[in-house]
């Protein structure tokens, strides 16, 4: 093969893959990585609003007595802050980093069902608007992240705030469950010839654990929330004492999906923590299988402890116990990883003290300690005096911040290059790291000396006899440092994208296949699809073989088998298409128009309707070009077991 | 200062001492595996730039035996924490002799506290401010009226929530006199920082001669104001929700108001129990307490005056 | 460019039918998400009955005839269901068409006996938890009965009209496989709704 045909095959598969000009374009984009820095963008844009909310929560408390923002505000400032956080923050943006990376680390051209990745993103920008615009207009969520009945029920909270609520919840889990279902797709069936599975990225498995995790953990909140939102407007009596009903139900299964989501948000990270450390110290992750089962045995683990949420509502002993037992027992596989780590950096090359790996230590200094703050609210007799104080809001962050926003923000500092072609600067990376590693730490260790001084969570006020207001003026100057740490970050990131594209394809000499490919990659990712025969391809393989002979008229991706990663057959992507777009909006209608009156289930449904039909239904031009390139499957026989290759 | 590791009784002493071993273990946990980061990451960065694959293979025969003894101590560690959790948990689930029983039920934003009596005419009811005698194992059996609250002093009980339809019931035994407080725990709506309550120990014979007086109805009011405060009292909205034992007034929607001068504070823990902290309360319960459920009363200055001069002669 | 090997793939089909297509693959997702949505749902209402006095609330049990009559359809459904998905991987597009014309027979059957099921339950949502529950239940169920109802209506009028690829048989295959969960499902729920009640 010469030159020349390789840059015809490159430009004729860059036109089949390229988006569609304009703004209708840019409503119909179906690439994954246009997807996902889209969630980015969006997700920072929530946390930006997110930890405002914060802030000024955290100037309301600096003084005891203080008047500053009243009760009202106040409920829902904290509820707004735990919901966005947690459904429109730290949740998505790590899916995020799914949708842009697993498919660049497995070697594929495009995420498994690319239209349902673009519905996925619109359902979920709609749902944070909606959540947004209802706060504006005073009736944003009062009864906390958590949103308990009855007081979230129609009794105590009349007025359509926690419907409101309830809805953010379907909206956040749609498009939850979504993308869950494409990673695993993606994971599983299309990664490159060769990645068998014990080739996989660590930050793959993780993302794979959780999502398995979202398959069966957000089924329980969206049937909770459906029973809420019922009770509210229909007069069902679901968690009604009264009728029948029972207000721990709720909590049941709010808990059954709220604990795995504490580990939905962080084993991602742990995934990062992985890559970051193998790119950084030269050599793969010591312990790789131990790393990955510890991985999925806190997924399934993950499920067991959610009444240790429920430590003071009078259950039975012996529960308790199981409980207490069973939350002890996922951190073995979390102090599995930090011991496989830590030999990791014992026994690697030089290390390169880059921002990145900054961050990721400081997640072990931080997380370790909401860790072991963690093993001890597991105790349900601890937990009698921990549960609902400033200190469970002390661990809480210690692990959500240290354990998932650490690595995240050097997860940013790892991949800015590859998603933009420019580096991030190492100067203002470390500046950033101290004020936030400082701020950090002067913001919530407090909080656990506070909690033990009995202040509980969610007031607004304290009185000046209680004795906490030294240490809350404490934490509320931490908080000011968080902040600046984070307008360093945007102005990190500002200045950076107005200079030249000088990161080159690999800026850390990093091992996986997402370094394969130029900065930022091309529409299909790869040109070819690349062959690897190790864990780490670009360390062994500089130049690995390529895979020709699909098709370049048509967004051909290779489909692989499950096991092996042997090629099994192709598969025809999408083109892009308004419809995502369209259905998502009819989606909204009916959501929204469901908190208003239940008939929007019935007339609302006639456009979600038309959008899915409207979406599926080929058109002819699509279809005659599909039909040009058909190959069929080979008839009676099961599918070769030798696949149809040729080596050359 | 109230804190859960100044334990004022034998059943919070324990779970104080509990905590601390959990402190202990954890800060030894944490230094040692803080001591190997940076042990390795020191290492790390003076050593070839990478190391080769014989290199590696013996190395990862180490860390193989490092990671499998850091596993086990892990085990190891958890195992001994979660048996000094089973066993102090046994211990405190031990039903005690002779408790006291007292009945607390929550309210948005206030507690109710009713002191069980086989003869009914000697249950007690009062509210925000549970007394007890010091010593004695004292049972309280919670519910809410509304929605979920979780009632704890820090310095002599962990928490336990009041829950609408349900019952629960955890023991206090505090063994030193004085005066501890609490709060509500468990985020109830607009006025749950304000939903406040404290815990009065005293020696036996006090807390008896408390008991009675609480008992006795309400004093006649004594002066020509608080007659006439009694009157405004009876002819407005209080009597819709309050009661005061031995009149007319007997509603349950509201802390009774029998003894209400001998408590310390008013509003669940909001203010003082001073003649003008009473009068703006009743005035403008909303000003100091926003959301609350008591409405803002009316009242021109002489009826509010004759009515704070009345339940301050509620002794 | 490389200089390295390269690996040819040329020729391999371009859809293909069961496990190995992406497809079967987001079935199996939706699957597995609805069945949990089914079993959590199930586990609710036996977590009210647990607490309840009484079981059922307030109501006698619902009526058996119409259920048991919905069950034995959709168990029959089955059948052509399954002739269909055997077909279509044969891509026989005549028998694939009168395949989903007797699903859909079927479907507008039990669509029918649903709505009489519905009057049979003895009990309103808003009576008391357990009317609720039982509700949720038949609902949810419901729910899926429609929504592969229009998706089979809509692949039949694609299959009369066009355009036609190989990989819309899929599309058949794959209705077929979730039509088995929505059939595969009803037997919990009828037990559920239908005979926990009558237990002692």
């Amino acid at each position: 093969m010469t030159s020349a045909e390789y840059e015809r095959e490159r430009a004729e598969v860059e036109k089949t893959w390229a988006e569609k000009p304009g703004w209708l374009g840019q409503l119909m984009v179906v690439n994954h990585r246009t997807v996902a820095l889209r969630y980015l963008v969006t997700t920072f844009v929530f946390f930006l609003l997110a930890g405002l909310m914060a802030a000024a929560m955290r100037l309301q408390l600096a003084r005891a007595d203080n008047d500053l923002i009243g009760p009202d505000l106040y409920n829902q400032l904290f509820s707004m802050h735990g919901s966005v956080m947690m459904f429109l923050f730290a949740v998505p943006v790590l899916e995020a980093m799914g949708i842009y990376l697993v498919p660049l680390m497995v070697g594929a051209r495009n995420i498994a069902f690319p239209r349902l990745n673009a519905f996925s993103y619109w359902v979920f920008l709609f749902g944070g608007l909606m959540i947004f615009i209802a706060f504006a207009l005073d009736i944003g969520p009062e009864a906390g992240w958590f949103s308990y009945v009855p007081l979230a029920g129609p009794e105590f909270s009349p007025g359509k705030r926690q419907d409101f609520w309830a809805q953010l919840i379907t909206f956040t889990e749609l498009s939850a469950l979504i993308v869950s279902v494409e990673i695993i797709v993606t994971a599983f069936k299309l990664r490159t010839p060769g990645m068998t599975l014990k080739r996989i990225p660590l930050f793959v498995w993780a993302q794979v654990a959780t999502a398995f995790m979202v398959l069966f953990a957000m089924p329980a909140v969206m049937l909770g929330s459906s029973f809420l939102i019922s009770d509210r407007l229909v007069g069902t009596h679901f968690f009604n004492p009264a009728e029948g009903g029972d207000a721990l139900l709720w909590q049941h299964l709010f808990w059954f999906f709220g604990h795995p989501e504490v580990y939905i948000i962080f084993v991602p990270a742990l995934g990062i923590v992985s890559e970051i450390v193998a790119a950084f110290t030269r050599r793969a992750v010591f312990g790789y299988l131990p790393v990955v089962l510890s991985l999925l045995a806190t997924a399934i683990l993950s499920f067991g402890l959610w009444v240790h949420h429920m430590f003071t509502t009078g259950l039975p002993p012996a529960g308790m116990s199981f409980f207490t037992a069973a939350s002890l027992l996922i951190a073995i596989p979390t102090g599995v990883q930090i011991f496989c780590w830590i030999a990791t950096f014992a026994t690697g090359g030089r290390l390169r003290f880059h921002t990145p790996l900054l961050f990721v230590v400081g997640f072990f200094f931080i997380f370790i300690i909401g860790g072991l703050t963690g093993v001890m609210v597991a105790s349900a007799t601890l937990d009698s005096q921990f549960h609902d104080s400033y200190f469970v809001v002390a661990h809480l962050h210690y692990v959500l911040i240290g354990g998932a926003l650490f690595p995240l923000v050097g997860g940013i500092y790892y991949w800015f290059p590859k998603m933009t072609g420019r580096m991030l600067s190492e100067r203002a990376g470390r500046w950033q790291f101290w004020l936030f590693f400082i701020g950090f730490n002067v913001t919530f260790f407090p909080m656990h000396i506070l909690g033990i001084e009995g202040m509980t969570r969610r007031i607004y006020t304290y009185s000046a006899s209680s004795g906490w207001e030294g240490l809350n003026q404490l934490a509320t100057g931490g908080a000011l440092m968080i902040a600046a740490s984070v307008v360093v970050l945007i102005a990190n990131i500002i200045s950076s994208l107005r200079k030249a594209r000088t990161a080159g394809d690999n800026p850390w000499d990093a091992p996986g296949l997402e370094w394969a490919t130029s900065s930022p990659p091309p529409p299909s990712n790869f040109v070819r699809p690349l062959v690897v025969t190790s864990r780490t391809p670009l360390w062994v393989t500089p130049h690995p073989e390529t895979v020709i002979g699909l098709p370049t008229g048509i967004r051909s991706v290779l489909v692989t088998r499950v096991h092996d990663a042997e090629p099994h057959h192709i598969s025809v992507f999408p083109t892009p298409s308004i419809w995502p777009f369209l259905s998502a909006i009819a989606v909204t209608i009916l959501f929204i128009g469901s908190i208003f009156t239940p008939w929007a289930l019935v007339w609302g449904a006639v456009p979600v309707a038309i959008g899915l039909i409207g979406w599926f239904w080929p058109t002819k031009e699509e279809t005659a070009t599909h039909c040009k390139y058909e190959v069929k499957p080979p008839r009676e026989a099961p599918p070769p077991s030798e696949p149809a290759e040729l080596r050359l | 200062m109230h804190s859960a590791l100044q334990p004022v009784g034998p059943r919070a002493e324990l779970i104080a001492d509990l905590m601390l071993l959990f402190f202990a273990v954890s800060a030894v946990v944490y230094v040692i595996v803080i001591a190997f980061l940076v042990w390795a990451i020191m290492r790390a960065r003076e050593r070839a730039v990478q190391l080769g694959p014989a290199a590696t293979a013996q190395a990862d025969r180490k860390s193989k035996v490092a990671v499998g003894v850091g596993a086990a101590l892990t085990v190891l560690t958890l195992a001994g924490l979660a048996a000094s959790d089973f066993i102090v948990g046994a211990i405190l689930r031990q039903p005690p002799a002779d408790p006291l029983r007292v009945l607390v039920t929550g309210h948005q934003f206030w507690w109710e506290i009713e002191y069980d009596d086989p003869v009914p005419g000697n249950r007690l009811r009062t509210a925000n401010e549970l007394h007890i005698p010091v010593g004695r194992p004292v049972q309280l059996i919670f519910t809410s009226r509304d929605v979920i609250h979780s009632f704890w002093i820090p310095s002599a009980m962990g928490k336990m929530d009041l829950i609408p339809g349900r019952t629960t019931n955890e023991i206090i035994q505090v063994s030193q006199p004085g005066t501890f407080t609490g709060q509500c725990a468990e985020f109830c709506g607009f006025q749950h920082s304000k939903m406040r309550l404290t815990l009065h120990a005293r020696p036996a014979e006090e807390f008896d001669a408390w008991r009675q007086r609480q008992l006795a109805p309400a004093r006649e009011p004594q002066t020509q104001e608080a007659r006439r405060g009694q009157q405004v009292f009876m002819q407005s909205s209080c009597i819709l929700c309050h009661s005061v034992q031995g009149t007319a007034a007997a509603a349950t929607v509201a802390p009774d108001l029998t003894h209400i001068a001998s408590r310390r504070t008013i509003a669940a823990g909001s203010l003082p129990n001073t003649p003008s902290a009473l009068a703006s309360w009743v005035l403008d319960p909303q000003r100091i307490k926003p959301g609350s459920r008591m409405p803002a009363s009316r009242l021109p200055p002489d009826d509010l005056s004759a009515l704070v001069a009345y339940l301050t002669s509620l002794q | 460019m490389s200089t390295s090997g390269v690996r040819d793939v040329t020729g391999l089909p371009t859809y293909t039918f069961g496990h190995h297509s992406l497809m079967w693959w987001g079935t199996m997702g939706i699957i597995v998400i609805e069945g949990t949505v089914f079993v959590i749902a199930i586990g609710a209402y036996l977590y009210l009955r647990s607490l309840a006095q009484a079981w059922p609330i307030g109501a006698p049990p619902p009526d058996l005839t119409y259920g048991t009559l919905n069950t034995i359809i959709l168990l029959l459904s089955a059948i052509p269901n399954q002739w269909t998905k055997k077909v279509a991987e044969r891509e026989n597009l005549k028998l694939v068409r009168i395949g989903l014309i007797v699903c859909l027979a079927f479907a507008v059957a039990f669509l029918v006996v649903r709505a009489f099921e519905f009057g049979s339950l003895n009990v309103h949502w808003d009576t008391n938890a357990y009317g609720s529950i039982v509700y949720a239940l038949m609902v949810l169920h419901t729910t899926h009965l429609v929504t592969d109802v229009l998706d089979t209506i809509v692949l039949t009028v694609l299959m009369f009209t066009g355009p036609l690829e190989g990989k819309r048989f899929v599309d058949v295959s794959e209705n077929s496989v979730y039509w088995w969960f929505v059939v595969g499902s009803w037997p919990f729920i009828y037990a559920t709704v239908y005979w926990v009640p009558r237990l002692p």
